[in-house]
């Protein structure tokens, strides 16, 4: 479990928006960039690392109950972006790592998947 | 997207056992400014008369999902939704083209979004199954040329 104060420590990330929720906690992560496959995986408690910018990033959050967003490869939304999710207190952070650094140093510090495994697809 | 009140919800977000809240929701094909606003509105209801956190996430996502699809891959359509004490009952429908096989597009994985869709985060091809998963009650029939239905109903343990 990390409050995402730690988080932000570890991935030198920028706030964007949302710095009074930084004691929330997380024990999860999903870093993904397709929404459906967030929000068929994640729990609650989770947090989102993504290479997209765009507005139903934020959907996803608010529908998905998730902790917070971060932005890796320092890849910055839009200010409509940061709006929206200042209006549905969704922490926004930004990091200069990429994906899989990102998830690395966070899996290094206890933090997990949402799901162990998915049973594999017999199309 | 527009939004209609009906039915008898008299803005006081307190029900009893008879009261149930109706919502109507226009969604515009290809409109991604307000995509996901229907959704965001039935959730921010079902927090404020008190359905537990888990449930309304449940709701959240199966309606995000249809809400979605009918954006992207319909001409348009319309969400009506009932709110009552003891669940929630989504109906989606929309103006074609409707899906020639409805079984292999419920199947995880299997989407026809194009590139310009998937660049924007959609195209899992895991709503629909997600739509079913989330929903304690779930169908949906789909005509050529007609167009697609969609109902979930999801009960507030
Ligand atoms: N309302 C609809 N009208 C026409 N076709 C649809 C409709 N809903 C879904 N489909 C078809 O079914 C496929 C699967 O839908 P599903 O929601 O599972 O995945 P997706 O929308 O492609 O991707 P995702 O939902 O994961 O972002 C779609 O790619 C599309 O071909
Ligand atoms: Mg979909």
């Amino acid at each position: 479990m990390l409050k995402l104060a730690e988080v932000n420590a570890l991935l030198c990330t920028e706030v964007l928006c949302g710095q009074e929720n930084m004691e929330r906690e997380i024990v999860t992560a999903c870093g993904a960039d397709l929404m459906s496959d967030v929000l068929v995986y994640t729990k609650e408690k989770t947090l989102l690392l993504t290479g997209l910018t765009n507005i139903q990033v934020v959907r996803t959050a608010e529908v998905g109950d998730l902790m917070g967003i971060i932005f890796v490869r320092g890849k910055r939304p839009g200010p409509e972006v940061i709006e929206m999710a200042k209006a549905k207190s969704i922490p926004l952070m930004l990091t200069e790592l990429s994906m899989f650094d990102a998830c690395g140093i966070l899996h290094d510090y206890g933090i997990r998947g949402c799901v162990e495994r998915v049973p594999r697809n017999e199309l | 997207m527009t939004m209609e009140y009906g039915g008898v919800w008299n803005g006081c977000l307190e029900m009893n056992s008879r009261q149930v809240i109706q919502l109507e929701f226009f969604l515009e094909a290809g409109d991604f400014s307000t995509a996901g606003e229907a959704s965001s509105q039935i959730k921010r209801i079902l927090q404020q008369i008190g359905v537990k956190a888990e449930t309304a996430r449940r709701i959240a996502i199966g309606a995000y999902e249809a809400e979605m699809n009918v954006i992207i891959h319909s001409l348009g359509g319309k969400m009506r939704v009932a709110i009552l004490p003891d669940r929630t009952d989504i109906s989606v429908e929309d103006n074609g083209p409707g899906i020639a096989d409805v079984k292999l597009a419920m199947q995880e994985g299997y989407s026809t979004a194009p590139d310009h869709i998937r660049d924007m985060g959609f195209g899992a091809g895991m709503g629909l199954p997600n739509m079913a998963r989330c929903s304690d009650e779930f169908s949906i029939t789909s005509e050529v040329g007609v167009g697609t239905k969609i109902r979930m109903v999801i009960h507030h343990p």
